[in-house]
């Protein structure tokens, strides 16, 4: 039996590179010892990705990209359709948990250094995903086309109309129409379930191979690759990912998995937060409901979008919203250069740096609680005050980063 | 990072979870939901293609999705269908929409999934809520969605209310009051307004009890899956530590 | 330290046993997994529905004529034969693969010769059995290109295969087995039920 394998798999090595691979990116790919909580989002994105390839492939056998038929398609597949309530609750529970671990994922980064050298590359190809990650929940949002699908994607679109002199006929364009209507809705369908999958699967792989370029990072931010065994060529701190990782990281799967059905079976609305109530509306194109919100993960960016009211160095207000809404997302991609710290990881960082993260991170969370409410004057003092925070995390960081007191990084992991 | 953990943490649970847009300042009344009831659901499901299916459609809804809450399709016949469709047919508004939307200026909207967009509670207080106002068209209006298109369907068994206004400093304080009575006394009338109001949830997701069933059987496996990889990851870290 | 890390080569006893645990409960997960995605395929309730069976008024179905009838997107025809059309019925049987409805093509009301419930009423799918093309209705005695011996009949014109007017096969055609009878059944003498033997389900 075992005789047999082994001839098989020698003929596929002479073939393809089965074994090679095998050892290079599981068996013989040396990990730091010491991940911890932190390090299972990695995998989990990847079990999201999955989940919603699998699951969004079986709705398409049933969805319409057709403006009449589009809603009541959806409800078809919730009640028609063996087991397709499941499916969908699997996927659009999954959109958003997508969101909570890959924000989960890019803290981790943020707090351990993740994107400092030689990791700029995979911070910026990550930064990629997650463009395409923001794209492909827009363009899925919309499909249900309920009343949140149309007016969310409304207020999306119309910002491009700020851009001068080009933003109408580029709205128009992306549009297909003089206003959203059915030919943007089939577009979008095209988009979310060919263009932005295919794009994102090339940069989830260059993400990994990126990664496993420069190694991963850990806790201490030490580099482990720098410390190897002289006999035996192999990072003395480091572990082969399989079995050891592999086996923590099913651990990690089936904690996730309990949380994932929990909402699915449990809660698949999650208090209007990943299914919104004004969804389960068709869309009207002649009434905008009471209250619009965008899902959770985008109510942070929302937040400041809204936030500027007024005009400054002749810019209106509403290009500034646009601006400082694509820059709040875009300025992660100099995170790289502007850390000017001796050390990676927040445990050897002074003061200044977690005191700037925290506040980074409240500033995150109360413009995602803003972002769910409708604007007052209080709400909108608010978010200019936090989004001033937001960025001052970022823009500020090559001086308080350089000016902090460190604490000196060991030479091996510590645990 | 044990600090930052534990502030996102308690930052996650000051997230209020509950964010049903709300149309007026009227307090809602609670509706008691509870659709394992089966007896309650019929009589809503009775109620429902009685008073509401004239105007109103459950298109996404089919007749014979009712065996879920105990009916055979000789009674699905007999006590839901009146119009001479099929059980396996959708359960469609007998009014054509152009039609409707002459009568009450706008099309009644489709009832399929209204209680998963506006919550029982609203449906509930809305359906209590009418009141006689000689300034609409339809002659009356309601105190949670004021200028209704729809009047009071439910006024043969309500009976009529009138708007009561007490003013006060703290502003003006809107309340109902019965006038002419109905056919059915006041809690009568609750009870029929529950029971409408927990099919409309029934309605909206009607797999949700075999949801929860097949959630729980899910917990259980997964459970049992965490024990397990648990004693396999410790067996296997027992090399590195 | 990590010097005091080894990889054991040699699984004990207790690893293998969790390693064998564990997969195998993947492996259950995977197939629990696997199932909705699986059924989700099957034809959906509205497809049932579609399918649902349909009732049928035959008052209006002189002798000798063919009426057709769509039931779950197929074709059902119903056949008000004639008493010479009957005897033919007999004439042929020397030619049919399966004279005596042998092989399970019908529910058992009509493994008869006739086929049926009521000997005139034909009732079956409009489907030959050969690769699904719908044969034609011919029910001219001895035409030209059928031969002296056609006592009216369906002939398939994909691959030529022939049945009586029972929807019998013929010998040495490319059909296998005789037309399918689809479960029917008369609500009233002139109220015909066609893909189910019961009221309840219409």
């Amino acid at each position: 039996m075992s005789n047999l394998f082994n001839s098989m798999i020698e003929w596929i090595d002479k073939r393809f590179p089965l074994t090679s691979n095998w050892k290079a990116h599981l068996s013989e790919y040396y990990a730091p010892k010491n991940f911890n909580f932190w390090y299972f989002f990695g995998s989990l994105a990847l079990l999201v990705l999955v989940n919603q390839l699998l699951t969004g492939i079986f709705l398409t056998m049933n969805y319409k990209p057709d403006a009449s038929q589009a809603f009541a398609s959806v409800e078809y597949i919730m009640r028609d359709v063996d087991y397709g309530w499941l499916i969908r609750y699997m996927h659009s529970t999954g959109a958003s948990m997508f969101f909570v671990v890959v924000y989960l994922h890019m803290f981790r980064g943020m707090m351990y250094g993740s994107y400092r050298k030689p990791r700029e590359l995979l911070w910026l190809v990550g930064m990629c995903i997650f463009f395409v990650l923001m794209s492909l929940a827009f363009t899925g949002y919309i499909l249900p086309w309920g009343q949140m699908s149309y007016w969310g994607a409304q207020v999306i679109v119309s910002m491009f109309g700020a851009i001068p002199a080009v933003g109408e006929t580029l709205q128009q364009w992306l549009l297909g129409d003089f206003t959203l209507s059915d030919a943007a809705l089939n577009r979008f369908f095209a988009y979310h379930v060919v263009t932005l999958p295919l794009v994102l699967l090339v940069l989830v792989f260059v993400h990994i191979l990126a990664l496993h370029e420069t190694g991963s990072n850990n806790p201490d931010g030490v580099e482990i690759k720098e410390n190897k065994n002289p006999q035996t060529g192999i990072p003395v701190d480091g572990i082969p990912f399989h079995p050891y990782y592999t086996v923590k990281d099913i651990v990690g799967v089936v904690v996730f998995l309990i949380v994932f059905c929990g909402i699915i079976f449990f809660a698949p609305e999650m208090g209007g937060y990943f299914l919104e109530y004004n969804n389960f509306i068709p869309a009207n194109t002649l009434q905008t409901p009471d209250h619009i919100a965008p899902v959770w993960y985008f109510t942070p960016y929302y937040s400041m979008l809204r936030a500027v009211t007024i005009n400054f160095l002749g810019i209106d207000a509403k290009l500034w919203g646009v601006i400082l809404m694509a820059g709040s997302v875009v300025i992660f991609c100099f995170l790289p250069w502007l850390d000017r710290s001796p050390v990676k990881s927040i445990r050897y960082k002074g003061t200044y740096f977690k005191t700037a993260l925290a506040l980074f991170v409240v500033s995150f969370f109360v413009l995602g609680w803003l972002g769910t409410k409708s604007p007052t004057p209080l709400y909108t003092l608010l978010a200019q005050i936090f989004t001033v925070i937001y960025f001052a995390f970022f823009i500020l960081m090559p001086w308080y980063s350089k000016i902090d007191k460190t604490k000196p990084e060991p030479k091996r992991l510590k645990e | 990072m044990k600090k930052i953990t534990i502030a996102i943490l308690i930052l996650l649970c000051l997230i209020p979870f509950s964010i049903f847009a709300g149309e007026s300042g009227m307090a809602l009344e609670r509706a008691s939901v509870d659709i394992t009831d089966n007896a309650s659901l019929k009589r809503g499901a009775e109620s429902f293609v009685n008073y509401c299916l004239t105007c109103h459609g459950a298109s996404y809804m089919r007749y014979n999705r009712h065996r879920d809450i105990g009916y055979t399709n000789e009674e699905i016949l007999e006590k839901l269908i009146f119009t001479g469709q099929k059980v396996g047919d959708l359960m469609e508004s007998a009014m054509r929409k152009k039609e409707a939307e002459e009568w009450f200026g706008v099309v009644p909207p489709d009832l399929s999934v209204i209680a998963r967009a506006r919550g029982a509670d609203w449906l509930y207080t809305y359906l209590k809520a009418f009141y006689r106002d000689e300034t609409t068209a339809t002659g009356w209006n309601n105190l949670v969605f004021d200028r209704a298109a729809m009047p009071h369907v439910l006024y043969q068994l309500q009976g009529e209310q009138k708007l009561v206004v007490k003013k006060s400093d703290k502003g003006e304080e809107k309340s109902l009051s019965l006038e002419k009575p109905g056919e059915l006394n006041s809690s009568d009338y609750d009870k029929f307004v529950g029971d409408l109001v927990n099919y409309l949830v029934y309605l909206g997701e009607p797999h949700a009890n075999a949801r929860k069933k097949l959630g729980i059987e899910v917990m259980i496996f997964l459970l049992g899956m965490l024990l397990l990889s648990y004693a396999l990851k410790k067996e296997y870290w027992k090399d590195i530590h | 330290m990590a010097d005091s890390f080894s990889i054991n080569d040699e699984m004990s006893g207790r690893r293998k046993f969790l390693v064998a645990a564990t997969s195998v409960a993947g492996g259950i997960a995977g197939a629990a997994i696997a199932t909705p995605f699986l059924l989700s395929m099957m034809p959906s309730e509205r497809a049932k529905a579609a399918g649902a069976p349909v009732e049928v008024d035959i008052s209006k179905l002189e002798p000798g004529m063919l009426l057709m009838v769509e039931w779950r997107g197929r074709v059902v025809w119903v056949l008000n034969r004639t008493p010479e059309m009957l005897e033919s019925l007999v004439k042929v049987e020397e030619q049919l693969a399966d004279p005596n409805s042998e092989k399970n093509q019908q529910p058992e009301y009509a493994r008869n010769r006739t086929r049926s419930i009521k000997p005139e009423i034909l009732v079956t799918e409009g489907v030959c059995t050969h690769l699904g093309c719908s044969p034609v209705f011919r029910k001219e005695i001895a035409p030209a290109d059928l031969g002296p011996d056609w006592q009216g009949g369906f002939f398939c014109p994909c691959h030529g295969s022939k049945f009586d007017l029972a929807g019998r096969v013929y010998k040495n055609v490319p059909a296998p087995t005789n037309m399918v009878v689809p479960p029917h059944t008369y609500l009233s003498d002139n109220r015909l039920l066609i893909g189910s033997e019961s009221e309840g389900s219409a």
